[in-house]
């Protein structure tokens, strides 16, 4: 049983020593600039809400990371000259200075294996591959003209998270909850799940903090047991015996506080009480059994069973918990070969989810302050790969789609060629992305910046434009 | 926007004034506090090259007419940038932040002061860091208080004269049993036991704390914790990085930097062994293995990869680290441009490059010095077998010649056809065209793939091909295969002709009628690495099996250790010579289906150089002579080294029938050779490899030619010196290096006070923040380079100062003037590096196991984390059950893209790229770790069973014991009484079956399960896990 006293002195921990004695903030005093370097400093502090540098709609982000690289020419980008002058090799001109990774560049075009169809008022194109999200084409933006540098699958996935294909630099979702701190007292400000059949070829460093405050960088949930590791107590703890522990644990740290006066025990305090309190938070948010049985269905979702489906609908609970960033992993998309048919099942293990997810956040009142994105490292090649059921990796033009958070309804923009080789129109550089997609969290992505050795650093290195076609 | 949030945030907390006060009587340093800020943000405007509204800020005169000494309110430059008055506030870019407009106020009410030494600009003043340290006085110090009494050495004089300035005084010096747990922590990364403790404790002796540091600088854990230190900067780990991530082969890296801290090898030597040991005299396994550190980039093998872009990317992270852990200047910038605000061009940047740029990505045989001992006692055994043979057989010379004689001649000419790779036929191994027309294999290494290979001859009517399997350095352990141990497996060769005049001829299957090899070995199953899940039989064995038609049997030329990594050749002969005529063109298929199950893993048994040839000649058969016996042959008898000669015996003793039971007994030797383990190392080219300045950092876009040498803001060569790598590491250790040493002591400083004296420790550029104690920097440097490069001496030095003795307690006053401790009116108090949060529960409990170096370990780690969708491939984590799971945090194997989640949580580096200054955060999930991760529970479980079995009778005596253990300290009456309640009423609740002792402490004791939850609370306080 906890006596009053204990409620009282945790909960005037929690709401004293939250804001700490504001090491934080006296360092920004000292130093430079608010956002200089701070290694010393108090998470609670490091992760307070702060608002951003404008007025913004998107306040938090669900990122559908296609890992592997889904074929635009499947999917989205259609291209009947592609089919005419399937089994050709492609003009020469194309491939100057191309480098490709398995295939020699100089290969057979292959024609787009399904058909297209338009849907919506919008009359965006998609092939039958998509049924779900041909539901949802006026809710979302479909941008065809990406370019990447990379591709290679490793250095694509570093790009497209962190902003540069060498190791060691912070990911978006670092940048959006260094920017934007955290609205969850229980919950990690940054979230990553991950299904598919194998993991992201980035591994951790797609969600690192990089040299941002190790508070940043994104932990990772899974979708089964303990969705964070070492939740739950030790065999033989009941609930008592843990907060009869947390609580000495606390009075003993008090008193050692009163000893020392540094303020970081304080911290340690309350890590332990938020700690105490992700317990309870975490398996709830897991509990995916509250929802309905339409919910359920809506996203194909199964309680007790993993599957990109309960990852969508579990990043719909984490943003209505306050998470700032959430990031779904599906390693399924590498087709070199056997394109036909392990497209068509990637499609049926992720359409419906990510359809109901716009669905569902859209009916929630969510949608307005959700950036959800979709999309891979690259795209694939027109020329084929193998036999005629296969597609090399593709840097030079890819599709992802967009929607929620300020992003235009029921629009595409850009073009690739009619080979879907090289953007033509509206090109959206993945350092356009990122810069989109702070513009619509409130920064100017110039201005997002930390200072690490000597110098300011910012999501898009020293590129970057904003997409303004894809603003509402 | 945000900082002036975060001023309102602060407002109540910390008045604006307090801050001011610091500068009241030491108004900031025109140098180095002031003029920073007008360079950068003022001299774009009103500077050399343009001097808007006639104002120069980078010259004297100019400024001073807008400024009033003594009087900021009163000066425009003060205002203007304050945003007073109804001028434009500058600078216009946006105001300057708030404490930087404090700093200009303090100065110029401070009276401006602008030494004439220091006139900005033309010439532009070299920036501190870049003019080599010259020791300092000392200063004189005795303020009113007495303090002078308080110095135990030079640190103390720089650090009492700041204090003295800023009108502070040290604190007390630590309680001992404190200091004693701090300076272990700090010296060996262990506490200190309840016997250590007494022991010095009861030691009155005037020398009884430094003899504490002599025994630590002198155990064998000291260098497990400094090394730990130096591994962040040399971005250790024990993965190859990227999408595969596989495990590689680099402790022997790991021990070698544990052992020179333990035996205290200098600095400079430290630092020229890890760049260039291999090109030092007679360099020895040791200093080859210390270049490791230049190794330790990543590889990215995936699919599809381009080997020469990666390799650029391992050498842009290797210039990064000896940037930053070397140097202590960022250099990276330049790789792209000009650096934008050191001194640094980017030819410069290529300039350095080209040292490190002639050199081949090699991994080498290594073996422990037991090993070592065994494998020279084998070869000291096979020299006194050929000796005896030779002494019994005189003419044994004009026998060998002889036999050379019948030899010299006898193989046929052979014609290198360079064969054209059919891309998707690779599986995604690049195979690279070399110039002697063999093919390399690199990147992606598929475990089973039939590489088509098609080449053009005029030769006609051929009559045999030949397959040379050749080394590479840059193969595994020199090859001539691609597995782990450099061998590999051919499981069938195929060959098709057809006449180029008809290209859409069907090619003709060339039928082999017989295959000779020099090295066929007997049957032998494949071993388990390679295990394909097919619970086929599969096998190799003599050259036979490459045209057998069977997939399952192989050639294999695996000759064991010490004997493998040679080159190899086998010679298919047509059942008839091929009736062609004209240009032929030959497809040739080599199928390698020799690996494992899982091509994300180190399970690939492929060739590694191959290269194909054709003759016409008659009866042609593999030479049986190995490749470096017939070279040998081609010296003139007269030039031949008594090695050479020695080598030629070795061989032909064998052909001789008489000494079939010597030649018996030395292959019995050999059998015996230990197999060892690898480790990456370099080793140079002999072919130098051109370096290009490359645009905009862009490898296939190479821009002009450059040599070796140096940036012109640094030491210069020394003149004559031959421009390679050896060169280079001599040059950063040189006694005129201005940043070497400097960075070295910083980051000793850094790890025994939480912050640098310069805090940007990996930059001391001109963008770093200043130096705290600037003359204690350079004092300190110099003292390095004066007791040639002596690391314990400057341990031994900054843990005896009185700096370091002070008790780490802080008022709300002194917390308030000084929260980072910059001024050092206090001792150090932080949380300990991930690495010591492990090891202090290992060790407080009892479970530690000392054992030093050898093989990462694999303690508990959950299963899924290592399996897909983790995972991007499944790996190999089988949690180590016996005592190797309690081994020190420095021994837990480390994967790259799988971090360990116990160090990764508490801010460990993955490794991914050089980190010298770890981040320190305080989390929930850190609390989680140590209350629920196994391990932990383990040791609250062990601690329990320790104080119950030696911690006494009384349960005050075993609290006693207990937190001794932990903390190092008895506990308070207070915190006694909150323990003891725990106990006590834990005890009744695990009596009275509301929970299971058993499942919680393992043992069917409710006493037992109530020390382990005692145990707990201990292992997770604050204190526990910091050193203060």
């Amino acid at each position: 049983m906890n006596s009053p006293g204990t409620h009282i002195s945790r909960r005037w921990f929690f709401e004293q020593c939250g804001v700490g004695l504001g090491a934080v903030a006296l360092k920004s005093l000292l130093a430079e600039s608010a956002q200089a370097a701070a290694p010393m400093v108090a998470p609670m502090d490091l992760l307070a809400p702060k608002p951003p540098q404008f007025p913004a709609k998107a306040k938090n982000v669900i990122f559908l990371f296609m890992a592997g690289a889904p074929s635009h020419l499947e999917l989205f980008d259609n291209k009947p000259e592609l089919k005419k002058f399937d089994g050709t090799l492609p003009p020469p001109e194309l491939l100057k200075g191309y480098r490709s990774a398995f295939i020699n560049p100089n290969s057979k075009l292959l024609g787009p294996k399904f058909e297209f169809k338009k849907y919506g008022q919008s009359g965006a194109e998609l092939t039958n591959l998509l049924p779900h999200l041909s539901t949802v084409v006026d809710d979302i933006a479909i941008v065809k003209s990406m370019v990447t540098d990379a591709f290679n699958h490793a250095p694509g996935q570093l790009l497209m998270n962190t902003g540069t294909m060498q190791f060691g630099r912070p990911s978006m979702g670092a940048w959006v909850t260094y920017g934007l701190g955290s609205e969850s007292k229980n919950l990690p400000a940054f979230v990553v799940f991950s299904s598919g059949k194998k993991g992201p070829s980035g591994g951790n460093s797609c969600w690192g903090s990089g040299f941002l405050p190790t508070v940043y960088q994104g932990v990772q949930f899974r979708s089964s047991g303990d969705p964070v590791l070492y939740l739950s107590n030790p065999e033989g703890v009941d609930a008592e015996l843990q907060r009869d522990s947390l609580d000495s644990i606390s009075r003993l740290n008090q008193m050692h506080l009163g000893v020392t006066g540094d303020p970081e025990i304080s911290t340690r305090i309350n890590s332990f009480e938020m700690a105490f309190r992700m317990q309870s938070s975490a398996p709830e948010l897991m509990d995916i059994t509250k929802e309905s049985k339409e919910t359920l269905e809506l996203y194909g979702a199964e309680p007790g069973k993993p599957s990109f489906a309960n990852n969508c609908l579990l990043a719909r609970r984490l943003v209505e918990r306050g998470v700032r960033f959430v990031q779904l992993y599906h390693e399924a998309w590498d087709q070199h070969a056997a394109l036909v048919k392990d497209i068509k099942i990637n499609c049926q293990d992720t359409d419906k989810a990510c359809a109901a997810l716009v669905k569902d956040l859209k009916q929630r009142g969510l949608l307005e302050n959700t950036l959800v994105v979709w999309g891979g490292e690259f795209g694939r090649t027109p020329m084929v790969q193998g036999g005629d059921d296969g597609r090399d990796h593709h840097p030079n033009a890819f599709t992802m789609w967009m929607a929620g958070g300020g992003i235009k309804r029921g629009v595409t923009i850009g073009e690739s060629d009619d080979l879907g080789f090289n953007v033509v129109k509206d090109k959206v550089h993945v350092h356009d992305l990122h810069a989109t997609m702070l513009h619509l969290l409130g920064f100017d992505h110039t201005k997002l910046t930390y200072k690490f050795q000597g110098r300011p650093f910012r999501l898009t290195d020293v590129h970057g434009e904003v997409a303004k076609q894809l603003l509402a | 926007m945000r900082l002036r949030r975060s001023l309102r945030f602060t407002a109540g907390a910390i008045p604006l004034v307090s801050l001011l006060c610091l500068y009241a009587q030491n108004p900031p340093d025109y140098a180095r506090e002031i003029q920073p800020i007008l360079e950068k943000n003022c001299y774009s405007c009103h500077g050399e090259k343009l001097q808007s509204a006639g104002l120069r800020l980078d010259q004297k005169q100019s400024a001073l007419a807008k400024l009033v000494p003594g009087k900021a309110a009163e000066s425009e430059i003060y205002r203007r940038v304050a945003g007073m008055g109804n001028l434009a506030r500058m600078p216009m870019g946006g105001a300057l932040p708030a404490a930087q407009v404090a700093l200009i106020k303090a100065w110029i009410d401070g009276g401006a002061n602008w030494s004439d030494t220091v006139i900005s600009s033309a010439p532009k003043k070299k920036h501190w860091a870049f003019i080599p340290p010259v020791r300092p006085a000392l200063p004189v110090v005795g303020n009113a208080a007495g303090n002078s009494k308080w110095v135990r050495n030079p640190i103390d004089r720089f650090v009492l004269a700041k204090l003295d300035a800023e009108s502070l005084t040290p604190s007390p010096e630590a309680d001992r049993a404190k200091l004693l747990r701090r300076v272990s922590l700090d010296l060996i990364g262990l506490p200190p036991t309840p016997e250590e403790t007494d022991a010095f404790l009861k030691d009155k002796s005037p020398q009884a704390y430094e003899k504490q540091v002599d025994r630590l600088l002198a155990s064998p854990h000291y260098g497990e914790k400094w090394a730990r230190h130096w591994l962040d900067g040399a971005r250790y780990a024990d993965s190859d990085g990227y999408e595969k991530d596989k495990p590689r082969f680099v402790w022997f890296y790991r021990d070698w930097v544990i052992n020179a801290f333990n035996r205290n090898l200098p600095y400079s030597e430290f630092i020229v062994d890890q760049l260039a040991g291999d090109l030092l005299p007679n360099a020895t396994q040791d200093q080859r293995v210390a270049t490791g550190y230049l190794r330790n980039s990543m590889i990215n093998e995936e699919g599809g990869v381009d080997p020469e872009q990666f390799r650029m990317e391992a050498m842009y992270d290797r210039m990064d680290a000896i940037g930053k852990g070397m140097l202590g200047v960022t250099i990276q910038c330049a790789q792209c441009h000009n650096h934008k605000y050191d001194p640094l061009q980017q030819e410069e940047y290529y300039k350095l490059f080209a040292f490190l740029n002639n050199s081949n990505e090699a991994t080498a045989a290594v073996y422990t010095p037991e090993q070592q001992m065994k494998i020279a006692g084998l070869l000291r055994r096979v020299r006194e077998i050929e000796s005896s043979l030779q002494h019994r057989t005189p003419d044994w010379e004009t026998r060998m010649a002889t036999w050379e004689a019948s030899v010299a001649n006898n193989q046929p000419e052979w014609q290198v056809v360079r064969p054209e790779v059919d891309d998707i036929s690779t599986g995604g191994q690049r195979y690279i065209l070399q110039d002697d027309g063999s093919l390399l294999a690199q990147g992606y290494a598929p475990t089973k793939h039939t590489v088509k290979l098609t080449a053009k001859t005029s030769l006609a009517n051929i009559t045999a091909f030949r397959l040379e399997l050749l080394t590479d350095p840059n193969l595994p352990l020199g090859g001539p295969g691609r597995s782990i141990k450099g061998t590999g497996a051919l499981s069938e060769f195929r060959v098709e002709a057809a006449p180029a005049a008809k290209p859409d001829a069907k090619p003709e299957p060339v039928k082999i009628s017989r295959a000779t090899a020099d090295i066929n070995l007997p049957e032998t199953p494949l071993e388990a690495m390679f295990f394909d899940k097919s619970n086929k039989t599969r096998v190799t064995g003599p050259i036979e099996y490459a045209i057998d038609g069977k997939d399952e049997t192989a050639w294999g030329f695996d000759a064991g250790p010490g004997l493998r990594n040679q080159p190899r050749k086998a010679v298919f002969t047509a059942e008839k010579p091929l009736a062609n005529a004209g240009e032929t063109v030959l497809t040739f298929y080599l199928k390698q289906n020799g690996g494992g199950w899982n091509s994300d893993d180190n399970q690939n048994n492929n060739l590694g150089r191959i290269r194909l040839s054709v003759t016409n000649a008659p009866d042609a058969v593999a030479d049986p002579l190995p490749a470096g016996v017939r070279e040998i042959l081609g010296i003139p008898k007269a030039q031949r080294s008594p090695a050479q000669v020695q080598t030629l015996f070795g061989y032909w003793r064998t052909t001789v029938a008489q000494w079939n039971d010597e030649n018996d007994t030395i292959a019995a030797l050999w059998k015996q050779h230990p197999e060892g383990s690898s480790q990456l190392v370099l080793n140079e080219r002999g072919k130098v490899r051109e370096t290009h300045q490359l645009i905009r950092g862009d490898f296939l876009n190479p821009g002009k030619l450059v040599t070796g040498g140096v940036p012109s803001f640094l030491n210069p060569l020394p003149a004559g010196a031959p421009v390679n790598r050896l060169t280079f590491a001599k040059w950063i250790v040189a006694r005129d290096a201005p940043t070497t040493a400097r960075a070295f002591v910083n980051r000793l400083w850094q790890a025994y006070f939480g912050i640098g004296i310069v805090e940007t420790s990996e930059d001391f550029g001109t963008q770093s923040s200043p130096p705290s104690h600037p003359e204690l920097l350079d004092w300190l440097a110099v003292e390095f380079m004066d007791r040639n490069w002596d690391v314990k001496a400057m341990q031994r030095l900054i843990v005896t100062s009185a700096t370091y003795r002070q008790s780490s307690n802080v008022t709300p006053e002194l917390l308030a003037r000084d929260p980072y401790n910059r001024l050092l009116a206090r001792g150090p108090r932080f949380r300990v590096d991930a690495e010591i949060v492990r090891d202090i529960a290992l060790s407080a409990s009892g479970l530690l196991n000392e054992k030093i170096g050898g093989p990462s370990v694999y303690p508990p780690a959950p299963a899924f984390l290592f399996q897909p969708p983790t995972s991007y491939g499944p790996k190999v984590w089988n949690n180590s059950t016996d005592n190797e799971q309690y081994r020190r945090a420095i021994y837990t194997f480390r994967f790259r893209s799988v971090p360990y989640p116990m160090l990764q949580t508490f801010d460990s580096p993955t490794g991914d790229s050089s980190c010298v200054r770890r981040a320190r955060s305080n989390t929930p999930l850190q609390a989680l770790t140590t209350l629920n991760e196994p391990l932990f529970i383990e040791s609250a479980r062990a601690l329990a069973r320790k104080t119950l079995s030696d911690g006494g009778s009384t349960d005050a005596q075993r609290l006693n014991y207990a937190m001794r253990r932990v903390l190092a300290r008895a506990p308070s009456a207070e915190e006694s009484a909150e323990l003891l309640q725990l106990l006590v009423k834990e005890q009744q609740r695990f009596a009275d079956g509301k929970h299971d002792p058993k499942l919680f402490a393992g043992v069917d004791s409710a006493q037992t399960a109530a020390w382990t939850a005692v145990s707990r609370v201990l292992l997770n306080l604050d204190e526990t896990i910091t050193k203060e």
